[in-house]
């Protein structure tokens, strides 16, 4: 079974990610067995039908617009976000947008090219487990999920910024916050 | 109205201003940028309280960041984006996530600002009335100083101080360079006549901010003797360049010896002073290092068939005093012209200039008033070659 960082572990894990081809008409996707993750445009087409069976999750591309998922968010056991390419930083600003506007509170996955440095940053916008890019050592992945201590800028994980956290040094000062 | 950090050409331009009550803050302009999609940058909101800057700044970066082109590099800007959307429609967009994001816990606190503020305190002037006497009499015996300090010297808010900008366009050097041994004079300079301060320009010179008037005369035969008085800052010498195909691999051509072939057709500083205020960029390749496009008169290097060619444009403006705080685009005169006709074009374009101008015109406002039309002619002949690309052998008719 795929392993996968989560809750700061690397854990066993079983979710498959749905990537049907796109001349598949959305009616005629066939979902497999077991616990499934769907693109949100087959989630939005065959939502009754996908919730009754349980087990479904969905995933969100950068272009994706999350508005549309909201009234479901509460009942969803798993969202995931994709990275087509490392450099695609979409997939931040909507997980950002998941937890702090639409208040999703379950676990929210990045998927795709997902490399152990982004895992830092893509904690801070939210997503609390990381589908590890397989040819990565997720081990290493996993002790590179905190380099730094603090931060300076707010963000969902914490969106104070330094300044109104700690008293800061003045002019002349030691500067040892 | 001067902007001397050219916010009119950065993807996110931060202008600091006061709203009529005093208050201060920001004008946020959006989308401006050289390269090879020159876009002068727009105002999306004339007043934004300080406080909100960083809320601000981070919607418009979230718009960008969802709805801006991944599929081309080139594309991949805040300038392409706001071009597609247009500036009203990506404001709109931008407000919209502010509405959230405002006064949040990211907008800045007055104890924040205090305590930034108090890492920029004024050194220990100490005002030396007795000073600007001997600086008056320095002026009136001696005409080179006087002409040295009437371009390199700028007006200091405390009384018996001076900016002093030092130039690094002496002819013969690369635009903006200084050896180790000037730079170390210049340290020397800054500890001696000032407070321990030296700034870059991004015209490419070095500003000693604090200079004692008293010590102007003792600091201009100094800078004199290592080679960093040369009079002639803002002036049609004082030419920004990238390092260009001498030494970038990018580069399609190169950019020092075209500087260099225009400072020494202008080595006459009577003329050069006569013409005035007008700023001369060039870039070896569309990057636009050199920031060809915001030029009063700009120069690209670029490549057709494995020769350096140049294409010349005017009218452009960096938002400085010279182009009273205009920002614009300068635009091409017409085909490329062969290094070696480069002076020639560039005298032909101030000869236009000189014959059309009026009183207190700079080269700019001329090309303001008149267009490029009397330029292009004066420069191809009339009439105006109407090839758009020039075949081999087709140069400077000047």
């Amino acid at each position: 079974m795929p392993e996968i960082i989560r809750a700061s572990a690397v854990v066993a894990d079983d979710w498959q990610i749905l990537r049907p081809a796109a001349e598949t008409p959305l009616a005629e996707v066939e979902i497999p067995v077991g616990r499934v993750v769907v693109p949100l445009a087959l989630w939005l087409e065959r939502s009754a039908e996908l919730l009754s069976r349980g087990d479904t999750g969905v995933w969100l591309s950068g272009t994706d617009d999350p508005a549309p998922l909201v009234r479901w968010l509460p009942q969803l056991p798993l969202v995931a976000v994709d990275f087509p390419k490392f450099t695609d930083g979409r997939g931040y600003s909507v997980a950002y947008l998941l937890r702090s506007r639409f208040g999703y509170r379950g676990e929210l996955r990045a998927i795709g090219d997902v490399l152990p440095d982004q895992l830092f940053f893509m904690r801070r916008v939210g997503f609390d487990s990381f589908a590890v890019r397989s040819d990565k050592d997720i081990q290493q992945a996993l002790r590179s999920l905190q380099p730094f201590s603090d931060v300076y800028q707010g963000s969902w994980d914490n969106p104070v910024p330094a300044f109104r956290r700690h008293p800061r040094a003045w002019p002349g000062q030691h500067d040892g916050n | 109205m001067e902007d001397r950090s050219a916010t009119a050409f950065h993807d996110i331009g931060l202008y600091l201003c006061r709203a009529p009550d005093g208050e201060l803050g920001l004008r946020v302009l959006v989308g401006g940028g050289m390269g090879r999609t020159p876009i002068v940058g727009t105002v999306i909101r004339e007043f934004l309280p300080w406080q909100h800057m960083m809320t601000y700044v981070e919607c418009i970066l979230r718009v960008y960041n969802r709805y801006g082109r991944r599929d081309n590099i080139y594309k991949a800007r805040i300038k392409i984006l706001v071009k597609a959307l247009g500036a009203e429609e990506f404001a709109r967009q931008v407000e919209e996530e502010w509405a959230l994001a405002k006064d949040g816990p990211g907008t800045l606190t007055e104890e924040e600002l205090k305590r930034v503020s108090a890492y920029f305190t004024a050194p220990d002037y100490e005002p030396r009335p007795a000073d600007e006497g001997e600086f008056e009499r320095r002026i009136a015996e001696s005409r080179g100083f006087a002409r040295w300090a009437g371009r390199a010297m700028r007006p200091h808010r405390v009384p018996g101080y001076r900016a002093v900008v030092l130039s690094l366009k002496k002819t013969g050097v690369a635009p903006g360079d200084a050896t180790a041994e000037q730079m170390e004079q210049v340290a020397d300079w800054s500890e001696r006549y000032g407070f321990g301060e030296i700034r870059v320009s991004h015209e490419q010179n070095l500003i000693l901010p604090d200079v004692r008037a008293g010590d102007l005369f003792t600091l201009w035969e100094q800078a004199r003797k290592a080679g960093l008085a040369t009079p002639n800052l803002g002036l049609l010498t004082d030419i920004i360049a990238c390092p260009g195909g001498d030494f970038c691999s990018l580069a399609n051509a190169k950019s020092i010896p075209i500087a260099e072939a225009i400072q020494r057709r202008f080595d006459d500083l009577d003329y050069l002073h006569d013409i005035g205020e007008l700023n001369l960029n060039i870039s070896g390749c569309m990057n636009s290092c050199g920031h060809h496009h915001a030029g009063h008169i700009g120069i690209l290097g670029v490549d057709k068939d494995g020769e350096e060619w140049y294409q010349v444009s005017i009218g452009g403006a960096d938002g400085s005093a010279a182009g009273h705080g205009r920002s614009a685009i300068g635009r091409v005169i017409g085909p490329s012209f062969k290094a070696e006709d480069m002076a020639d074009v560039v005298s032909r374009l101030v000869e236009i200039y000189l014959e059309n101008r009026e009183t207190g015109e700079h080269f700019v406002d001329t090309v303001e008033r008149l267009g490029i039309a009397p330029f292009k002619a004066g420069v191809y002949g009339t009439p105006v070659r109407t090839k758009k690309e020039p075949s081999e052998g087709v140069v400077a008719d000047a």
